[in-house]
């Protein structure tokens, strides 16, 4: 199976990927946030038989009190944990599926969040595989479920089917004509939310954005799953408008600014972090308009995971000051680039 | 860019919010951000902690929107498994542990009903928790296929779903 910085699936030259994150709770022990460490590492001990037993070896278990800050922080930018992994939780684990797909976070809020990420927008098949998943595990564990509430969870927004489904868009069109504003504002209206590219409390970089649905109780995974895709289906028509306005009245503009960008990522011996995604971002709208060739969106996608802060160091090898990033940054682009 | 607050030191930490479907954007030195209050760990990866989902929840719980209490309500109750109490959880918008559902019962759905519009879960049921809602569901889902055969006048279809129906009915009454 690929992962989604591979890149394919459907409408991939605007949805980098589909993600499908269930939160699960085991009966009877307090929620992470009530348990102390011994509680914490038993939820770890458990899930690692059940990872043994019925999972396979294709998982590795990371336990974030044993690898450096470095580690989980680029863990984090691979879209495999969550910042509130990293941030608060010395008890937390993430077991990994080695294709990066799957990842089953332990001890977040939650005591397990199933995380599924695949590439363009398929956020059902996206759920059939964390809900194979689920049923292995409640094959082995027993769940905290309720008849009238559903899958019980530390948060009360998360309540119900404990399901976030989300897609991770690109809407460099839909920004430059300054259209994004409305459909970010129309989307919250519906039961829907956007966040950054990390999730909740991150920020817009490289006209990415994360839309997922907000309400979790009272609509069957398939609903909230139908409804998000249909609204991704609608963006994606209104950011293809608005790519061919753009194209039919400011071409000679849009290709100029695209070139540029190649000419500066091909080039530049310092890189800013924004600089750099915002000019990712030019590359990938030239690449989906054909305005670029033989640049593959794999490669975008492994420049935008390799720029940032923590995958840098982890390639470079060593801690760098903000000013070194920049330039091992500057280097790692031109490098990528050059080998095209 | 340079920070917005001292106007100085290189901006490298970037916040946006948005509060009411309006963006807002703000650019900060690592220092002015920890001054600030925001949580920037090592390598800079941005956690904002300056708002959170829950200290939204403890309002909409404190908004009056509990209100009218009934008799019985009025007296504060604490979960047997983790302690926790319904005015501590008014506080921090966060369960201690499943029972708390239990324990708090009803005076969770006005809080409910505002996050999802709804208080009943419609979605997966999970094979062994789910017990007797399972059956229910998949009984329901059998009656209705049994309406369509009948409609399309697929009688021997129709008698299985029906022995099938029974048969289930029979077991949800045992379990219960």
């Amino acid at each position: 199976m690929n992962s989604w910085v591979q890149a394919g699936g459907p409408q991939n030259d605007i949805i980098l990927s589909s993600r499908i994150r269930l939160a699960r709770n085991l009966a009877e022990v307090p929620f992470p946030t009530a348990l102390d460490i011994s509680g914490a590492n038993g939820i770890i001990d458990r899930m690692n038989e059940v990872r043994s037993e019925a999972l396979g070896d294709k998982y590795k278990l990371y336990k974030m009190s044993s690898i450096s800050q470095l580690e989980k922080q680029v863990l984090l930018e691979r879209h495999l944990v969550s910042p509130n992994l990293i941030a608060h939780n010395s008890a937390g684990a993430a077991a990994i599926r080695e294709d990066e797909v799957v990842s089953i976070m332990l001890n977040e809020e939650d005591h397990i969040r199933i995380q599924s990420i695949l590439p363009g927008l398929q956020v059902k098949r996206a759920w059939e595989l964390a809900n194979e998943i689920d049923d292995i595990i409640e094959g082995k564990l027993e769940y905290a479920f309720d008849e009238n509430w559903g899958y019980l969870t530390s948060c009360p927004t998360n309540v119900g089917t404990g399901m976030r489904a989300s897609v991770m868009v690109h809407l460099p069109a839909l920004n430059i004509t300054a259209n994004i504003n409305k459909i970010l504002h129309a989307v919250t209206q519906i039961g829907l939310t956007i966040r950054g590219l990390y999730g909740e409390g991150t920020e817009f970089v490289g006209n990415i954005f994360q839309i997922s649905n907000q309400i979790t109780l009272g609509r069957s995974e398939e609903e909230l799953i139908e409804n998000l895709t249909g609204v991704t289906l609608q963006i994606i028509e209104k950011e293809k408008e608005a790519r061919n306005t753009i194209i039919n009245s400011n071409r000679i503009q849009l290709e100029d600014k695209i070139w540029r960008s190649l000419g500066i990522l091909k080039n530049a011996r310092i890189l800013k972090s924004q600089e750099c995604m915002r000019m990712l971002s030019d590359i990938r709208l030239g690449v989906d308009m054909s305005i670029l060739n033989n640049i593959p969106v794999a490669v975008l996608n492994e420049l935008m995971i390799d720029t940032q802060p923590a995958s840098l160091q982890k390639i470079i090898g060593a801690d760098l000051t903000p000013n070194e990033r920049d330039t091992h940054r500057a280097d790692i682009v031109r490098g990528k680039l050059k080998e095209l | 860019m340079n920070c917005e607050e001292c106007g100085k030191k290189p901006a490298t930490v970037h916040i946006t919010k948005i509060e009411n479907g309006k963006k807002t954007d703000t650019h900060l030195c690592e220092q002015c951000s920890a001054f600030l209050n925001i949580v920037v760990p090592k390598n800079n990866i941005v956690i904002n902690t300056s708002f959170s989902v829950n200290d939204l929840l403890a309002g909409l719980l404190n908004s009056g929107g509990m209100l009218p209490i009934k008799v019985g309500f009025v007296q504060d109750v604490k979960c047997d498994i983790c302690g926790l109490t319904f005015s501590k959880f008014r506080e921090t918008g966060r369960f201690g542990c499943s029972s708390c559902y239990k324990t708090f019962g009803e005076r969770l759905n006005p809080l409910l009903k505002k996050v999802h519009g709804n208080i009943t879960h419609t979605g997966k049921v999970p094979n062994k928790a789910g017990g007797r809602i399972k059956t229910v569901r998949v009984i329901e889902r059998l009656k209705h296929e049994l309406e369509l055969a009948v409609k399309s006048e697929e009688y021997e279809k129709a008698a299985q779903l029906r022995d099938k129906i029974k048969e289930l009915s029979g077991s949800g009454r045992g379990d219960a």
